[in-house]
């Protein structure tokens, strides 16, 4: 059931990206104090905006876990981190890139909101050993909701902190997003993020019809007496 | 007094108690963190400190010996069926959470008064900081009480909790690390103490401590179900 409409939202994606890297390759102007490596920011900025909800949204599932205790939330908690995690992964190198292409380095400690998105990204890789080392399926589910709900009130703290730590030494050298983007270059930036939002929805459902389907296989099965097909997953939540 | 309080009272005074008796945690945290002075002396290659060095120093030695509190806090809950008798007595489970981070609190305020003057001694030039270094201190305490609880509540769960516990709360401890040293770097800089964006740092402080005693209070039911 979680396959329904599957194949219209990966079509409308893959038009979306299309759409979009056009719109960054032939429309969008070079910019005048970059050139050709600004249009890097086309792709991390949308992909950290994505993957910075994803991980909101992750958070609001699993509050939806702990009222309900309906089992099938934890599971959509759990594909929203790990698919922001994976976007979080992405972020880094596409941040690295621009950096070393622009500043000359690889890491730059002075760009709060790069540094933010670091520690948020080792927080939420301790999900994974987190999730791994309690046994019980039940308690694994509740304390990776109470995991996802205080990292998720942590996201925002941290970027405040990491500012705040920053903003009076050194200057805002990107006035990223909105500020002072010319209309051309604001509706190509739009349209990476609706196609990058589109590209986490669609792997976030992907990623849910599989357990789904993997978890019909295993009932199936064990319905026929037949013996599993090796082991499932220690960490990731079955799907009914 | 009203059940919770009783209860919470009950809870604090026998941890307490406990931990007076047997001397499991505190001794060792407080000889972990002279011993890791020790180690960043020669580490650093330097005989006093200032500044953020001096911040630095202080504040990485005080998480770390947190941590090892952090770590024994539900040990002897888990082992001796402490978790089942709060979940058979008809009280509210966040009174276990509000007397497990008031004993967490107790301990690093006690492992401070101790190992800060130690630190005064080995590095710094005057004692002159340390006044205002106690409201620091203090805010900082109150939010490594509140996360340290929740996730060494969870960590004990956990086939790993020895590792889990630092894993999980290094990260989420970075914005209070981040508040502490900011607040710290000025007050411990050479030539007495200054008050540069104090105020915001302590502010910061203050907003952690709230943010993640709420969170503590509101998901620590969820932790004692089954």
């Amino acid at each position: 059931m979680y396959g329904k409409g599957l194949r219209p939202l990966s079509i409308a994606t893959v038009v979306a990206i299309a759409a979009a890297f056009s719109l960054v390759f032939f429309y969008a102007p070079l910019d005048a104090d970059q050139g050709f490596v600004q249009k890097i920011f086309y792709i991390h900025v949308p992909l950290a905006i994505v993957a910075l909800i994803g991980f909101v949204v992750g958070a609001v599932f699993a509050i939806l876990h702990l009222r309900s205790g309906d089992r099938r939330w934890d599971a959509y908690s759990y594909v929203s981190i790990h698919m922001s995690v994976i976007f979080g992964v992405a972020v880094l190198v596409t941040g690295a890139i621009w950096a070393k292409a622009s500043w000359g380095h690889w890491w730059v400690w002075d760009e709060p909101t790069l540094v933010s998105f670091l520690i948020v990204f080792l927080m939420y890789a301790t999900y994974y050993p987190f999730r791994y080392a309690i046994e019980d399926p039940e308690r694994q589910a509740r304390y990776a909701s109470v995991f996802a709900v205080t990292a998720g009130a942590f996201v925002p703290l941290n970027f405040m902190a990491v500012r705040l730590a920053e903003s009076l030494v050194h200057p805002r050298v990107f006035a990223t997003t909105n500020g002072g983007l010319p209309g051309s270059m604001m509706l190509t930036f739009l349209a990476c993020l609706l196609a990058m939002a589109l590209l986490w929805v669609t792997l976030v459902k992907l990623e849910l019809t599989a357990k789904s389907a993997s978890g019909q296989l295993k009932r199936l099965r064990r319905a026929l007496d037949a013996p599993a097909a090796g082991a499932g997953s220690r960490i990731a939540p079955e799907v009914s | 007094m009203t059940p919770s309080r009783t209860a919470f009272a009950a809870i604090l005074a026998k941890d307490l108690r406990a931990e007076l008796r047997t001397l499991q945690s505190l001794p060792a945290m407080a000889l972990f963190a002279t011993t890791t002075f020790v180690v960043f002396r020669f580490g650093l290659d330097r005989t006093s400190l200032s500044g953020s060095l001096a911040a630095g120093v202080l504040w990485a030695t005080l998480l770390f010996a947190a941590l090892l509190g952090v770590n024994r806090l539900f040990v002897a809950e888990r082992e001796e069926g402490g978790f089942d008798a709060i979940r058979l007595a008809p009280i509210d489970r966040s009174a276990l959470f509000a007397a497990k981070a008031a004993a967490l609190f107790a301990y690093l305020a006690v492992l401070e008064l101790v190992v800060v003057p130690i630190f005064a001694l080995f590095f710094l030039d005057s004692p002159a900081a340390l006044a205002p270094l106690a409201a620091v201190l203090l805010l900082a305490d109150l939010g490594i009480a509140a996360t340290g609880t929740l996730i060494s509540s969870m960590a004990v769960h956990s086939r790993a909790r020895d590792l889990l516990g630092p894993l999980v709360l290094l990260p989420l401890l970075v914005p209070l690390m981040i508040a502490a040293t900011g607040a710290s770097e000025p007050l411990l800089a050479l030539g007495g103490p200054g008050y540069h964006r104090f105020g915001t740092w302590l502010a910061v402080l203050s907003l952690y401590d709230l943010i993640f005693l709420l969170v503590g209070w509101a998901v620590f039911d969820f932790l004692l179900e089954d």
